[in-house]
């Protein structure tokens, strides 16, 4: 019998688990294999050409290739791997969690300058269908 | 002996390594989290540790998804620092302390808790970032340290009370080390914050509250919090706190706080800081 996942019900997050980390898992070392100044130069030379030396699906390459960062993740990309991807862009971790906010800059900033988001009505996913 | 005389929590952002190694310390947004840690400079500079341990993660730098361990300690001479996507930060190289590293996996392993041995690693932002703060700029680092990383990447992270059952056998094998040292045990990450998906950006300040609170008069109650409680209270990365209770265990029961920090935002993170020193 599997374990329960009572976080299935967090809205708006994904659970790196042992599923989503073997499904991840090309995905991830591809993000890994961009610690390396000289790997980061290959990736930008020819996006698609690199990520085809990596046995990751269809789906993943093309969330890559359209920086879909929640995409990524859904796809079972962990952030801290996604992260390096992000710096290989130059976009830091807040540049990158306003997107997957679906914000601006701007307006994310604003909203963790102002104590960031509230735990109240973002506990469950049940709170986020009203 | 030695012995362990003080812990220290700090989170462990990787925002404000950059914010200090690209010269924007005395920016409006970055000054307040700098002074912070003013009085914490001045108070490890007088308590002089022969030895730190520091509690951390590594953030898919050392360890890729190729292994996973859940508690690790680094048993080598030196560490040097990793390149995390924009080149290795520009601080000095972390010096280990091999004789007490490994005192510890023997004495740990003996005590049923299942480490695995690191002879050759990278540190990251994890463990360099609580060095920076504490410490300042430095052409080395004041003293050597014992990496001790903890998975909170892969779920199900270890449990609050096995991270603190871990912070007391750890207390143990320090007790047993033949070297007389004064060591200063750290517990990095934290506090609420959540870095993924369209939840990113929360922040729990009373959950922070009550945890820092409770950290030094009612520890056993923080070892009951469950893992759906973390994630759900205070983001999926939040759920670092665990480290923090190894450091909690490693420590006397009755603590003093000499000094605590909360700071809302630095980039996505509630930042929280305490010193607590042992009441004997």
């Amino acid at each position: 019998m599997a374990l329960p996942k009572e976080y299935d019900d967090l809205p708006g997050t994904f659970v790196f688990d042992a599923d989503q980390a073997r499904r991840g898992y090309h995905l991830n070392m591809f993000c890994m294999s961009l610690m390396t100044a000289g790997n980061r130069a290959a990736f930008k030379a020819g996006e698609r050409a690199y990520l085809d030396k990596w046995p990751m699906s269809e789906e993943q390459k093309q969330a890559v290739l359209k920086r879909d960062w929640n995409g990524m993740l859904e796809l079972g990309g962990n952030i801290y791997f996604t992260a390096k991807l992000a710096a290989t862009d130059g976009l830091s971790f807040q540049q990158i969690a306003a997107m997957m906010t679906g914000s601006t800059q701007a307006e994310y900033a604003k909203m963790m300058l102002n104590g960031g988001r509230p735990v109240e009505g973002n506990r469950s996913k049940s709170e986020w269908k009203k | 002996m030695a012995r362990i005389v003080a812990g220290v929590a700090c989170s462990h952002i990787p925002a404000i390594g950059a914010a200090w190694d690209n010269g924007k310390a005395d920016e409006p947004y970055w000054r307040p989290v700098f002074d912070g840690f003013e009085y914490s400079k001045k108070w490890i500079a007088k308590f002089k540790p022969d030895v730190l341990i520091v509690v951390y993660n590594d953030h898919a730098s050392a360890f890729s998804l190729e292994i996973v361990p859940t508690f690790a300690i680094g048993c080598a001479a030196e560490f040097p620092i990793a390149d995390e996507g924009w080149g290795p930060r520009p601080v000095p190289k972390v010096i280990g302390h091999p004789e007490l590293a490994s005192h510890i996996v023997q004495s740990t392993v003996l005590d049923e808790f299942d480490i695995t041995i690191v002879n050759k690693m990278e540190v990251d932002h994890g463990l360099t970032v609580p060095l920076s703060l504490m410490f300042g700029r430095r052409e080395a680092w004041p003293c050597p340290v014992v990496p001790l990383c903890v998975n909170v990447v892969v779920y199900p992270v270890p449990t609050g009370h096995r991270c603190y059952m871990l912070g007391r056998a750890i207390r143990k094998a320090v007790e047993s080390f033949d070297l007389d040292l004064r060591v200063v045990i750290f517990g990095t990450g934290g506090m609420s914050h959540q870095l993924q998906g369209p939840r990113a950006g929360l922040i729990n300040r009373e959950f922070d509250t009550r945890f820092l609170d409770n950290l030094t008069r009612d520890p056993q109650s923080l070892t009951r919090i469950p893992h759906i409680e973390y994630l759900r209270e205070t983001g999926s990365e939040g759920i670092e706190m665990v480290m923090w209770l190894i450091m909690r265990g490693a420590l006397d029961d009755d603590v003093r706080e000499a000094y605590r920090f909360y700071h809302v935002p630095a980039s996505n993170t509630a930042l929280g800081h305490i010193i607590l020193e042992n009441a004997s």
